[in-house]
Parts: structure tokens; C-alpha cells; sequence
């Protein structure tokens, strides 16, 4: 089946993509875009009915009746399917966590160099929430405890992981009914793959009630101690101007990309490009200084604490070396596209692999290591340096956009009360009165099966105009952020009048940057806020909120979904189902996809749905906030009460001249 | 907020800090860093600061770190184009002004500049109970405003509040549009009992001056206090919220978050900006904000309407001549309403039929003679009420009657007799409420503006001032209140009032002698109330919305330590509200009769106390006493080197025995905290035997107020002969004699004072 070609407006809804595509096509190189679609997804894998985990098969299940060799039903090899992904997800994130947790034990030993403790009251918040003894003991001594405590997680046996108390009391109290809280992170990955295996686990709802707990281990695991530890080396997050898309790059500097996921070596880069050292090598080579930029989640972990701009989210990575003006792109882990070195070939541009788990074929690979990881940063820059001179041809499209990122759940608590009376209670009034309708996390990937940044957009766009506020995460939060709706003045123009009363009393940007895609736990935290702030129920289930991921493509997209929907959450994605099976052709194959939607909500008050229609991805959020304001006894939805605050007014009466404002401040008197 | 008000907020919050840093830096060159600084007749040091900080300022010097306190949290303002947020920001901005403010003032007491002079300006002050020739004060309440409120005064109000008397304050800044708008809006607030704290200026008019202009008395005694005609005089109404959650909520200093939550919680107060707000006032109100409470304005600002840090809207605009109303002064009543509608203030108004302003802030207004129409009672006349039940089919409801001439013919400050009788039926109606409902004729009638009030029974003395009779307020009219109050307050009891009122000489002798005879038998009724004829005590509550901790104990023996609520008292209430904070409490089983424990007390104590408190002793200040809130008349504290225990009255501001005022001793004792050897009480339980009886009652007292000496004689040498020692209150010290333990022993030894010969009191 011979597909169309794509035009550039199917391609990505983003300008600078477009224009870097037609620069592609005129070098005659590929990107993802093109291979998307050059390459049609197999039918029968993307409904979930192939087996492949052992040599008997694969077996591919297309008739009504079929099992395969081993006698194995499409349910069951949808779900392994499923649990399968889903450990992959949970493993990438806590892995990542697991890192993050020897980073922070290193740093405490004094043995990392160029890393501090930077946020000591959240070290000793978290530590005391522990029962770390805090009183009278230095940083380092509260910080070696509290990494012990957290590595201790990974390769623990039995029990519970211990972040699973900062959840609600009555969702902990659900998870031990049900069964799903994780013992230890990696044995519940561990046990994934073991149920898996051939002539194991064979009971679909048995298999899904462990992807339940692998997604769990991450989510209130793996991605909260890699959030928290993250949060304690380089800083709680706070809102800063920052700058996005592929317009950030400087033709007058070194421009290093920093892709990935991990902010260990790149906040270690960020530093590095500011020593004088470097800035004086970078204008030896000719150029005015390093500019760095971030692709991906590095980027948001830099953006987010350092306003270091980002060139772009996942599908920017190839057209980013397109611009020609990347002396190196420096990548860590997870959703680094292999393309990059043979399109990189096109260019001077190097890449520069730096994990020990991660070595692409003809790259360059410096590893890294924080036990000296200031040494190796430099001389990952100076390698760029000394690349500035094998620069070509340059084309940086102009498109970039501006946007206050920043938003950790502790600046949320803070910016709703100051200091002294920082609190959700301003939040929860506003869903309270219908002034904002309800909460959309719109977080995850891009995926060029569908047009770039075009359904992350409209979703929310249309949300907005229906004064639901946005939090959002990952690549979704570099779309929103390059339309410019990360910023107060969208708070003013783009938003019904109940969201605008509330980003003008607050001074926030309707859609809030909360970080990279680990940080989805910061969401868990923010929802858990909102139940113990109260008046929204007494558990997450009961909160007007939806998850939404419309354009995922990653595995640890599933494992979010998961351990959203089991924390109580509606979760939407958008794309395809990788258990939609074939329902009109095989009956029963769509067993697994009803049970991760009605069964899991019975369970969890959550529920996981694959819907690829915009507007009824958009319908179904409202229907869903609408249900659970209902079920609360809230007032039903009403823009038209609201929107009398701001400073409209008053800012028409300052321009009056004097003597007239000094009478009009009164008012005009009512006939 | 709004980017514009956070803009402005926080440019004045920076401006004043500097002003604060530049002062103090002066007044540490002039006066060096251990010049005292402190606000005279408070406790609580500097209290916003103290509360938001835990610094217990006392020295000059110790203003540094509360200014650099201030200082870090400033921030810079909002960018016109691409912000981030600023609500925080500004909150701390305003929490910023709020200590700069305070430590300003601190600083201008230090050089005498506060209270803010005023020549020729006299405070309403004084208290209830002196005469009413009395209450024009000493010289230090003349030529200047009134600065923070003073302790007593913060106390004596506090039962106000708890019990709804008082629903809140209210903090005018600024001027109105006219004085005639500035006194309805203060008549307005005054009618619904809302105490009006009234402070800064617009072009430097302000409210208090618009309102001397308007001959309107400003006091305690008319809830209309004038802190300062600047906007930063205004911080000593949050000094007021403060020292409230410190007093009564049994918060400590640096316990800021939970003050100032406590404040959103349970103290109704709101900010009414009139006129033009500059960038310190809307600063100062980002600082009131984060108590909870938010603003009103008269002209056009940002309105921020979502809730959150506030109950209800953060700031509200009324635009003045947007009002609906037919002329200014029915807009000023709109804006009112508006204001207790925001601050979601409980009032209860009860339409009284007289052609005065009513409401409980006319109370304590005191008629001067020369102000004085007419008076019944006092010296020159006889005056009694006499208030009795009768059956259903009795008493013609709303019948108000009087009998003999009215007060037309007698000349200018004349006096005449005057016998006021009524007469109530109900079904929830016993004989027992019948001296409850009589004692509530005083502040019924005390409530009309111009018309006051003193005393009860027999010694009742009331006064009409000129103004009042010129509105046409005649006799009747005590009938009508009496009418109106009675069913409004009492409905749950009284089904029907008949008000006959007496001028005729024959018939006033007639009903006095009938009167006479129920009071004696009331008087034997008390008597014989004792805490062994009874099976079950009195619970209070009434206070938990301040001291949520706090339970009163109430026996016929043993009044509430706000002296307003005795056992009686109490089961009235009982019956009015049967849910209400008046629970009657079986007492269970004695345990110890000589201590008092009774297992269904204790029980009850260690449940309505949430755990706080496991046992309490009737009759001991040293095992187990009672707790307080914080309304108490009365300290009793131990002075074991005496071998007996000192009374502090609330209204005795001088230095006492144990090295500490009232007001510091208050700290110990109020919070719901047990604390041995320290208790708070109500007057009227010095005279009980019970009175610490377990631990050798009235004689154990070495030291008293000589305030309550002069105000309890009487009684007190009663209580002295039946103690035995007729001669006891003139061996008992006061603060004329003995302001230290050396003087005290000293003075009890020449005395021969009973309890140096007494057991070891522990």
C-alpha cells in the first residue's frame, strides 16, 4: 500500500520544523518524518496481536479462533505485550533515578566534583518526611542517609517503596487492598520479565494487575527519587524566563546541543560554559562563546532551573543538526535517534555519546563519569570549540518563543500564598467556585505518525478556552511553549474568563512548565496536594483532572499512563492503541483494551483510552472534569460568572489626565 | 493581586522598608542599640513582629534582624512584558511593610512621637463601670489618638468577639468623600457592633479628622478607635489581630503561619480603603491580605475577585458614585453591607424600634451631665427593674405601657423615679431564668445610642441624653427595646413581653416592695445553689472559636472566668440552644470531694479539650486548675515565698509581686494550657467558699488589685467574716504597698496576714 507523501504543514505544525524539512529535502537527507513515511507501521504488532517472545513463533493472531503455538490467547499476548512496554518505561525512568541516587550519595561523600547540595530545605523536608534524623547534622550527613535510603529501593526484597507514603491516605490504603504497592523497583521490572516469558503468567487481568505495580515502581518510585534528587543537587525549580525552538541558536558561538534526559553531566556542561576558561578558548576559536541549548528532556531540566534555552523538543533532534550550526550534540539516555550520526555526517557536527549504557555506532563517546565530571564537561566543550571551525553553510530559522518555565509543586505552594501562608487552598477554591473548570496534564512524546506539536496544540488550545488549567511536562511542554502559552500575556488573551481571573490574580501562564518527563511525579505530588488541601474530595480519583498524552511514541509514556490511572487519573493518549487489536475482524482482541479502560476504573477510579480525534480527545476531558465536578457537588461549569477581576480598569483610568481621574476614581455616577 | 496592584504593592513595600532602615540606622546613632523600645500597656512585645518572627523585640538594637528579615523578602517588581508570577511575591512584600511599619512606630514611641499628637483631642475612654462623670479621663488620654490598643481593653472585648457581640473589625485607611459619608459609615459599622479602627489620610485628610469635625466621639467605649492619620498607624489593628491569636488561641510568637491562619479562621476583619490608594496603602494591603483579610475600596482599583488566601474576595472596588442608592448616605450604607458581606462577617441585627442609632457599640458610650437630658436613679432619684414570669394567657405580648407622666415637664438634667417591669411567659420559660433574663435590662438598654445604663435591681441608674430626647426617644421606647431584645436574644425561652414602665410615685412603691421581695428570694435561691445540691455542671465552649482547646467548668459555686456566664447563666443558654456551648455535664462519681475531681468532669474535660487537658480539680490552683482562654477578669497566680497566692485584676496595668504585669502574667495563663499555681478567673469566684477551697481558700490571698478592693468592699467583707477575720482585706496587700516579694513579706508580717501561719500551700 503506496502511502502520499506528507505535505511540510502535515509534517509539523511548527514553522522552524517546516522550514528545516525543506532544508532537508534540498540536501536530500532523511528525518524521521520522512521515514514515518516511507515506513508503514506493521498492522498487526500496532494492535498488539504478534508474539514474538519465543522461537516458536512469531505468531501473528489475525483470525477469529487463533492462538498461537503455545496456545497463548490474543488477550494474553496483548497484556505481556503491554506489561512488557510498560517495564521498559518504568525501568528507563528509575534507572535514571538510580543514577541520580549514587550521584547524590557521591556528592554527600564529598567525591563528585564540581556538585553541591543545593536545596538543603528540601534535602531535610524529604529526610524528615523519612524519619531522617535532621536536628544538629550537616547537609552531607542527612544527604548520605537519604541516598542510602534511596538506592536501598532498587534492589529492595519485600515491603513497600518508601515515597508510596506521599501519596493520599486512601489511595495507600487502596494500592495494599489491591495488592499493587512495589516491593522494590527493580524486582517488580525483574518480575515483569519473568511473567512474560513463555508458559508463564498467562491470565491477562493477572498480567495487567502487575503492570499496575511495575508502573507504580516508577511513578512513585524510580521518577520521584529521580525528581527529588534532582530537585536537591541543582535546585527546586523556580519560574525564569527562558527561550525555545531551533531560533535559540547563535550564529556567533559554538552552539552544543545537549540532548537526552539526565541533568547530571548537562547542569555540569551549563557551568562549564560559563568558566572564563572556556568563554576565552570559545573567542580563541573565533567565536563570541559556547551557546548551549537543550533537545528533549535535558532540556527541560536545564530550561527549567538554569533558563537555558531549548532548541526543541524529540523531533527537533535531527532538524536541530539541519541549521548546520551545531558543533556537537552531547546525548545521555533514552530518545536519542541512531539517525543523528549518519545525518551528522552531512555536517561538522559531532556526536558525542556520554552514558556508559549508551554507545551509538560511529559516534564519538566520552564517558562520563561524576566523580570528575566538571574535567569531562570541558573537555566535551572544547572538543566543540575546537569543531567551530569545520562550520559550513548555517541556516537557523528565526522562530523562537519565550515562556516562563519553573514550575515545581513547591513554587506552586509558594506563589499561591508566599511564605507565610503558601498553600493550594487558592487553587482548590478557584475549581471549587468553577472559576478554572478543571486540570489537564497534558505531558509526553512526539511522534511523526501525526503532525508535530499539532495535537498537543489544539488540545490545549481548546482546553484553555474552557478555563481548564494546563500543567504540562516533556516534549508536550516544548510545543506549548514555542506558541508562546507559556507566558502571563496568555493568561490574559488565550483563556476563558474564570482561567483569566486566576493567571491575572496569581500572575501565571495558563499552562504551567513543570519539567522533564520524570518529573510527571511532580503531578502525583501536586495532585496529592489537592486532595489533603481538601474540598475536592478525599482521594485523586475525585479530582476534576485528565492525563493526556496525544502524540506518545515511548514506552515510558505507557508506564506514566499506568501508574497515572492506578494513582486514580483519566488517562488519555492519543495515536494508536498498542492493544487496540482488530475487534471488526477478530472478535474478543479487544479484551485487553476494554479491561485497561472500564476494569482498571472499577479498580483504580482510573482509566487508560487511546482516542486519535482531537475534538472528542477534548470532548471526553470536558465530560470527564464535568463528571467528577458533579460527583463532588460542585457548581456546574458557568464562564459567564466570572472574568470582573484585573486591571483592565484601572489602566484606562491612568491615562485620563489628572483632574479627570481624580473625579473618575469614584466611578461614573449610575442613572 | 494584579500585576498592577503587586506593582504598586511591592514599590511601596520597598520604599518603606528603606524608610524603616533609615530611621532605625538614626535612631541606633541618637539613641544607641539598648534604648528599650516597647508599645506601653501590651504584652507581646512588638506583637506583628514577634508573631511573624519570634523576635521579642525590647531593645532598639534587636530591630536589625527584623529589618533584614524584611528586607529579603522584598523582591523586585513584576516586568511589564513577560512576568513571572507575583502573587507570593507580593504577599511577602506586604508581609515586609507589615514589619517595617511596626518597627516604625516602635521607633517614633522611642522619640515620642506615638501616639500621634492631636491637640485638643479627647479619647471616649474610661471603662463601664466608673461613674459616668468619671469617664472623661486623666490627662493621658487627652491631645493625642489612642496608638495600640491597650491590653485591658483587647481582653475586655475578647468575650465580645467569642461570643458574636462583636462580629469584627474593621480598618478604615484613608477619607471619605464627605463627612457626612464618614460618619454614616461609621454609624453603620457601629450599629452592627463592628469595631472601627480607623487610620491614615488621602492628601492628608483623614477619617479622624473628618470625624472630630463631625463632634463623633472616638474611644473604646465607642468602638471607633483612631490609631494614627497615617497609613503606617494603621499596623497596630494587625498588632490587634496578632496579640488576639496570641491571647486567646494559646499561639506562640513565630508561630506566624498558624496566626495568621487563625486570624483568617476566626477573626472577622476587613480593610476599607476610602478614597485614593497609593502604593503604601495597597502594600500594607498585600500585608493584611495574608491575615485573611481583604479589602473594600470606595474608588476604582483592580478588583481580585478568585479566593483562596482570603475566605472570600482578596480585594473588591466599589466605585463610590456607582452605588446604587439615592444619595450618598444610602451608598455609604450599600458599602457597608458590601464589606460584611465580603468578609462573610456573622452579625445579628435586631431591628429596634427607636429613633436612636442601636447596637451593642453603643454600649459602653458614657452621657456626661452636661450632655444629660434626664436620669433615673443615682443620687437624686430612685430607680429598679424587675423582671418576673407569669403564665401564657398573662401577659399581652408587645404591650408597652407607662404608668404616670412622662419625662416632658421635668427641666434640663432633671431627675425622676422610674420603675421598669417585666413581665415574660414562655414555655421553655422557668422561674430559675427569671434573674438571667433581668441582667440582660443593662445591656439592652445600654445598646441605644445616648441612653446609658449602670447597675441592676434596685441600684439601677439610667441616663437620656439631650441629644436622644431630641429625637424623640421617650420612655416608651425602653419598653420597645426591651420587646425587641428579648425576643430576638431569647426567643427559644419567651414567647410573649409585657414592658410596663413606672413613673407614678405610688405605684413605684407599690411594685418596688414586690420587686424587693423577689430579689430576696433570688438572693436565697443563690444561696442555696451550691455545688452539692446540683448533679450536674455547666460546660462552656463559648470561647472555643478563640482557645480551641479551652473548656470552662461552671458549678453554682465556681462562675466562668470571663465573670460574664454563671451556672444559672448557663442553663438558660442550655435551654435557648440545646446544642449551643452550654452542655450540661453529669457529674458522675466524686472522687475527691475536698480537691473536686469528679469522674464525668474529667471525662468531659479530656474530651472537649481535645486531649489536652486529662483532669481538672474544681477547687485547686495547684493541682490540676481549670484552663483559661483568654477573657479572664482575674489572675491568681502563687507567691510561694507568702505561702499564698496574689488576685490581678485585668484592669490593674501596675507591677505585681511576682515581677510581672497583667498583661505578661496573661501569657502564661490563657491558650488552654494547665498550668499549677496559675489560674484565671472571674471576680465573683474570690467570694465563693469554693474559691481554691481545697487549698485553703480566701485566706491563702496575700495580694489583691486594690481596684478589685475598692470595687468588691462590700462583698469582700462579707466574705471576710465569714472567713472568720473581719479585719482580713486590711491585711491583704496591693500594689500601693508591695510591688516585690521583699515588700510583700515585709507587709504581711506587720499585718499578721493568716497565711504565713497556715500549712505548707505545697
Amino acid at each position: 500500500m503506496a502511502r502520499k507523501k506528507r505535505s511540510l504543514e502535515e509534517f509539523s505544525a511548527d514553522p522552524a520544523a517546516q522550514e528545516m524539512l525543506v532544508r532537508a529535502e534540498e540536501m536530500g537527507v532523511s528525518t524521521a518524518f520522512h521515514r514515518a513515511d516511507a515506513l508503514a507501521p506493521c498492522n498487526i504488532g500496532a494492535a498488539g496481536m504478534c508474539c514474538s517472545n519465543c522461537g516458536m513463533g512469531p505468531c501473528r493472531l489475525t483470525k477469529d479462533g487463533l492462538t498461537g503455538v503455545c496456545g497463548a490467547t490474543i488477550d494474553t499476548i496483548q497484556a505481556r505485550n503491554l506489561v512488557r512496554a510498560i517495564a521498559v518505561g518504568s525501568a528507563a525512568h528509575s534507572d535514571h533515578g538510580r543514577d541520580m541516587a549514587f550521584t547524590l550519595k557521591a556528592v554527600a561523600n564529598g567525591e563528585a566534583e564540581g556538585y553541591v547540595i543545593r536545596d538543603v530545605p528540601k534535602l531535610r523536608t524529604l529526610a524528615a518526611r523519612y524519619g531522617i534524623p535532621i536536628e544538629g547534622r550537616s547537609p552531607e550527613e542527612i544527604a548520605n542517609d537519604l541516598a542510602d535510603l534511596y538506592i536501598a529501593q532498587f534492589g529492595q526484597q519485600d515491603g513497600q517503596v518508601v515515597p508510596i507514603i506521599r501519596a493520599p491516605e486512601k489511595r495507600q490504603k487502596l494500592w495494599k487492598k489491591l495488592g499493587v504497592i512495589p516491593r522494590g523497583i527493580d524486582r517488580e521490572v525483574v518480575e515483569a520479565l519473568h511473567r512474560t516469558h513463555i508458559g508463564d503468567d498467562q491470565d491477562a487481568e493477572h498480567l495487567l494487575h502487575h503492570a499496575i505495580r511495575t508502573a507504580l515502581s516508577d511513578g512513585w518510585g524510580g521518577s520521584m527519587i529521580a525528581t527529588d534528587v534532582s530537585d536537591i543537587l541543582f535546585g527546586t525549580p523556580a519560574p525564569l524566563l527562558g527561550r525555545a525552538n531551533l531560533g535559540v541558536l547563535r550564529e556567533d558561538m559554538v552552539n552544543v546541543i545537549v540532548h537526552g534526559h539526565e541533568p547530571t553531566l548537562s547542569e555540569m556542561i551549563v557551568a562549564a560554559s560559563q568558566d572564563p576558561e572556556i568563554i576565552e578558548y570559545a573567542r580563541a576559536a573565533g567565536a563570541k562563546g559556547v551557546n548551549l541549548a537543550g533537545i528533549c528532556c535535558t532540556a527541560n531540566e536545564i530550561l527549567m532551573r538554569q533558563g537555558v534555552p531549548a532548541a526543541g523538543n524529540f523531533l527537533h533532534q535531527e532538524l536541530v543538526i539541519l541549521t548546520g550550526a551545531v558543533e556537537a550534540m552531547v546525548v545521555d539516555v533514552q530518545c536519542i535517534m541512531q539517525a543523528l550520526v549518519g545525518l551528522a555526517q552531512n555536517f561538522h557536527t559531532l556526536i558525542i555519546t556520554t552514558s556508559p549504557k549508551v554507545k551509538i555506532k560511529d559516534a564519538v563517546h566520552i564517558e562520563f563519569d561524576e566523580h570528575q565530571a566538571l574535567t569531562i564537561a570541558k573537555e566535551i566543550l572544547r572538543r566543540a570549540i575546537d569543531n567551530f571551525k569545520n562550520r559550513g553553510e548555517v541556516h537557523i530559522p528565526a522562530a523562537q518563543s519565550e515562556l516562563i518555565p519553573g514550575f515545581s509543586h513547591e513554587y506552586i505552594n509558594y506563589m499561591l500564598g508566599g511564605s507565610y501562608r503558601a498553600s493550594f487552598r487558592p487553587l482548590n477554591d478557584a475549581i471549587m467556585a468553577g472559576r478554572i473548570r478543571g486540570v489537564a496534564a497534558i505531558v509526553g512524546c512526539n511522534n511523526p505518525r501525526s503532525t508535530q506539536d499539532y495535537l498537543h496544540s489544539y488540545v490545549t488550545q481548546e482546553l484553555l478556552k474552557q478555563d481548564v488549567l494546563i500543567v504540562e511536562t516533556g516534549c508536550g511542554a516544548i510545543a506549548t511553549a514555542k506558541l508562546g502559552l507559556m507566558l502571563g500575556e496568555a493568561g490574559l488573551d488565550q483563556v476563558g474568563p474564570g482561567l483569566r481571573e486566576i493567571c491575572e490574580t496569581v500572575g501565571i501562564p495558563p499552562v504551567l512548565h513543570m519539567g522533564s518527563c520524570v518529573d510527571n511525579s511532580r503531578i502525583l505530588t501536586v495532585l496529592t496536594q489537592m486532595v489533603e488541601e481538601g474540598g475536592l474530595g478525599d482521594d485523586i480519583d475525585q479530582i476534576p483532572a485528565v492525563g493526556l498524552a496525544p502524540e506518545w511514541m515511548s514506552e515510558k509514556a505507557l508506564s506514566i499512563g499506568a501508574y497515572c490511572v492506578a494513582s486514580g487519573v483519566y488517562v488519555i493518549f492519543g495515536g494508536s492503541s498498542p492493544v487496540s487489536g482488530m475487534p471488526d475482524r477478530v472478535s474478543d482482541s479487544d479484551l485487553v483494551s476494554r479491561y485497561i479502560s472500564e476494569g482498571w476504573e472499577k479498580l483504580y477510579g482510573g482509566k487508560l483510552e487511546f482516542i486519535p480525534d482531537p475534538e472528542e480527545m477534548v470532548r471526553k476531558t470536558l465530560e470527564h472534569i464535568d463528571k467528577k465536578r458533579a460527583a463532588l457537588g460542585l457548581p456546574e461549569y458557568d464562564p459567564s460568572r466570572f472574568g470582573r477581576s484585573g486591571d483592565a480598569r484601572i489602566l484606562e483610568l491612568e491615562k485620563l489626565p489628572l483632574p479627570e481621574r481624580r473625579e473618575a476614581l469614584y466611578g461614573v455616577p449610575v442613572r | 493581586m494584579s500585576r498592577y496592584i503587586a506593582t504598586r504593592a511591592i514599590r511601596g513595600a520597598h520604599a518603606l522598608v528603606t524608610e524603616a532602615e533609615l530611621m532605625l540606622q538614626k535612631a541606633l546613632a541618637e539613641k544607641g542599640p539598648e534604648t528599650p523600645v516597647a508599645f506601653p500597656n501590651t504584652a507581646y512585645y512588638l506583637p506583628v513582629i514577634y508573631g511573624m518572627t519570634g523576635i521579642p523585640v525590647e531593645k532598639l538594637g534587636q530591630l536589625e534582624p527584623v529589618l533584614q528579615h524584611a528586607r529579603a523578602l522584598l523582591h523586585p517588581l513584576p516586568s511589564e512584558k513577560r512576568w513571572t508570577p507575583y502573587l507570593g511575591e507580593t504577599l511577602d512584600c506586604g508581609m515586609a511593610t507589615l514589619l517595617a511599619a511596626e518597627a516604625i512606630e516602635a521607633i517614633r514611641f522611642v522619640y515620642g512621637l506615638q501616639p500621634e499628637p492631636m491637640p485638643g483631642f479627647r479619647l471616649a475612654g474610661g471603662t463601664a463601670f466608673t461613674s459616668p462623670d468619671n469617664g472623661a479621663g486623666g490627662e493621658s488620654l487627652d491631645g493625642h489618638l489612642n496608638g495600640p490598643i491597650d491590653d485591658i481593653q483587647l481582653r475586655t472585648w475578647g468575650i465580645q468577639l467569642v461570643d458574636g457581640r462583636m462580629p469584627g473589625f474593621a480598618a478604615i485607611i484613608g477619607a471619605a468623600k464627605s463627612n457626612e459619608v464618614a460618619v454614616k459609615i461609621v454609624r453603620e459599622l457601629q450599629q452592627r457592633n463592628i469595631l472601627c479602627f480607623l487610620a491614615g489620610n488621602v492628601n492628608g485628610r483623614s477619617i479622624i479628622h473628618q470625624l472630630i469635625e463631625e463632634g463623633v466621639e472616638l474611644g473604646y467605649d465607642t468602638y471607633t478607635v483612631p490609631f494614627g492619620t497615617d497609613t503606617i498607624s494603621a499596623i497596630y489593628a494587625l498588632g490587634f489581630a496578632v496579640r488576639s491569636a496570641l491571647t486567646f488561641g494559646g499561639l506562640k510568637g513565630g508561630q506566624a503561619r498558624e496566626i495568621l491562619l487563625y486570624n483568617k479562621d476566626r477573626v472577622f476583619a476587613f480593610v476599607l480603603a476610602l478614597g485614593e490608594v497609593d502604593d503604601l496603602k495597597y502594600a500594607a494591603a498585600a500585608g493584611a491580605i495574608n491575615f485573611g483579610f481583604p479589602v473594600i475600596a470606595d474608588t476604582v482599583i483592580p478588583e481580585i475577585l478568585p479566593t483562596g488566601v482570603t475566605t472570600y474576595e482578596h480585594v473588591v472596588s466599589m466605585p463610590f458614585n456607582e452605588i446604587e442608592g439615592k444619595d450618598d448616605l444610602e451608598r455609604a450604607e450599600r458599602l457597608v453591607q458590601k464589606c460584611i458581606e465580603v468578609r462573610g462577617v456573622k452579625i445579628k441585627v435586631t431591628k429596634v424600634p427607636v429613633p436612636v442609632p442601636y447596637g451593642s457599640a453603643f454600649e459602653g458610650e458614657v452621657v456626661r451631665r452636661a450632655d444629660m437630658r434626664i436620669e433615673f436613679g443615682g443620687k437624686y432619684s430612685r430607680a429598679f427593674e424587675y423582671l418576673y414570669m407569669a403564665p401564657l394567657n398573662e401577659v399581652v405580648d408587645g404591650r408597652v405601657e407607662v404608668v404616670g407622666p412622662g419625662f416632658e415637664e421635668v427641666p434640663e438634667q432633671g431627675h425622676m423615679d422610674l420603675g421598669i417591669v417585666v413581665k415574660v411567659a414562655g414555655r421553655g420559660m422557668q422561674e430559675d431564668f427569671e434573674p438571667v433574663l433581668e441582667r440582660q435590662i443593662h445591656y439592652f438598654i445600654n445598646g441605644a445610642s445616648g441612653v446609658q445604663h449602670i447597675g441592676q435591681r434596685d441600684i439601677a441608674w439610667i441616663r437620656i441624653s439631650k441629644a436622644a430626647a431630641e429625637k424623640g426617644f421617650n420612655l416608651e421606647h425602653l419598653g420597645k427595646i426591651l420587646h425587641a431584645r428579648f425576643h430576638a436574644d431569647f426567643g427559644a425561652i419567651v414567647d410573649k413581653v409585657e414592658v410596663t414602665i413606672f413613673t407614678d410615685p405610688d405605684r413605684i412603691e407599690e411594685w418596688l416592695r414586690e420587686a424587693r421581695k423577689a430579689y430576696d428570694r433570688r438572693n436565697k435561691r443563690l444561696a442555696d445553689l451550691t455545688d452539692e445540691s446540683v448533679n450536674e455542671f455547666y460546660s462552656c465552649t463559648l470561647c472555643q472559636s478563640f482557645a480551641p482547646n479551652h473548656v470552662c467548668v461552671i458549678s453554682p459555686q465556681r462562675l466562668g472566668l470571663c465573670g460574664a456566664y454563671n451556672w444559672l447563666d448557663c442553663k438558660a443558654s442550655y435551654n435557648i440552644n440545646p446544642t449551643g456551648p452550654n452542655q450540661p455535664i453529669k457529674l458522675g462519681t466524686c472522687i475527691d470531694p475536698v480537691k473536686g475531681y469528679w469522674t464525668g468532669i474529667n471525662e468531659y474535660a479530656r474530651i472537649a479539650s481535645h486531649g489536652t487537658v486529662e483532669e481538672v480539680a474544681m477547687y485547686s490552683i495547684m493541682e490540676n486548675p481549670m484552663t483559661a482562654c483568654g477573657c479572664f477578669e482575674c489572675i491568681v497566680m502563687l507567691i510561694p515565698e507568702a505561702n499564698g497566692v496574689m488576685v490581678v485584676s485585668r484592669e490593674d496595668s501596675s507591677m505585681t509581686p511576682a515581677g510581672m504585669t497583667f498583661s505578661t502574667l496573661a501569657g502564661m495563663v490563657g491558650g488552654g494550657i494547665q498550668t499549677p499555681g496559675v489560674m484565671g478567673v472571674g471576680k465573683y469566684y474570690l467570694l465563693s467558699p469554693k474559691f481554691i477551697s481545697a487549698d485553703g481558700g480566701f485566706k491563702r490571698v496575700v495580694w489583691m488589685s486594690s481596684i478589685l478592693k475598692e470595687t468588691m468592699a462590700e462583698e469582700l467583707h462579707a466574705v471576710a467574716t465569714r472567713e472568720g477575720d473581719p479585719e482580713l482585706i486590711s491585711r491583704i496587700a496591693d500594689e500601693r504597698y508591695a510591688v516585690t516579694v521583699e515588700e510583700l513579706l515585709a507587709w504581711l508580717e506587720e499585718h499578721d496576714h493568716p497565711a504565713l501561719a497556715m500549712p505548707p500551700i505545697f
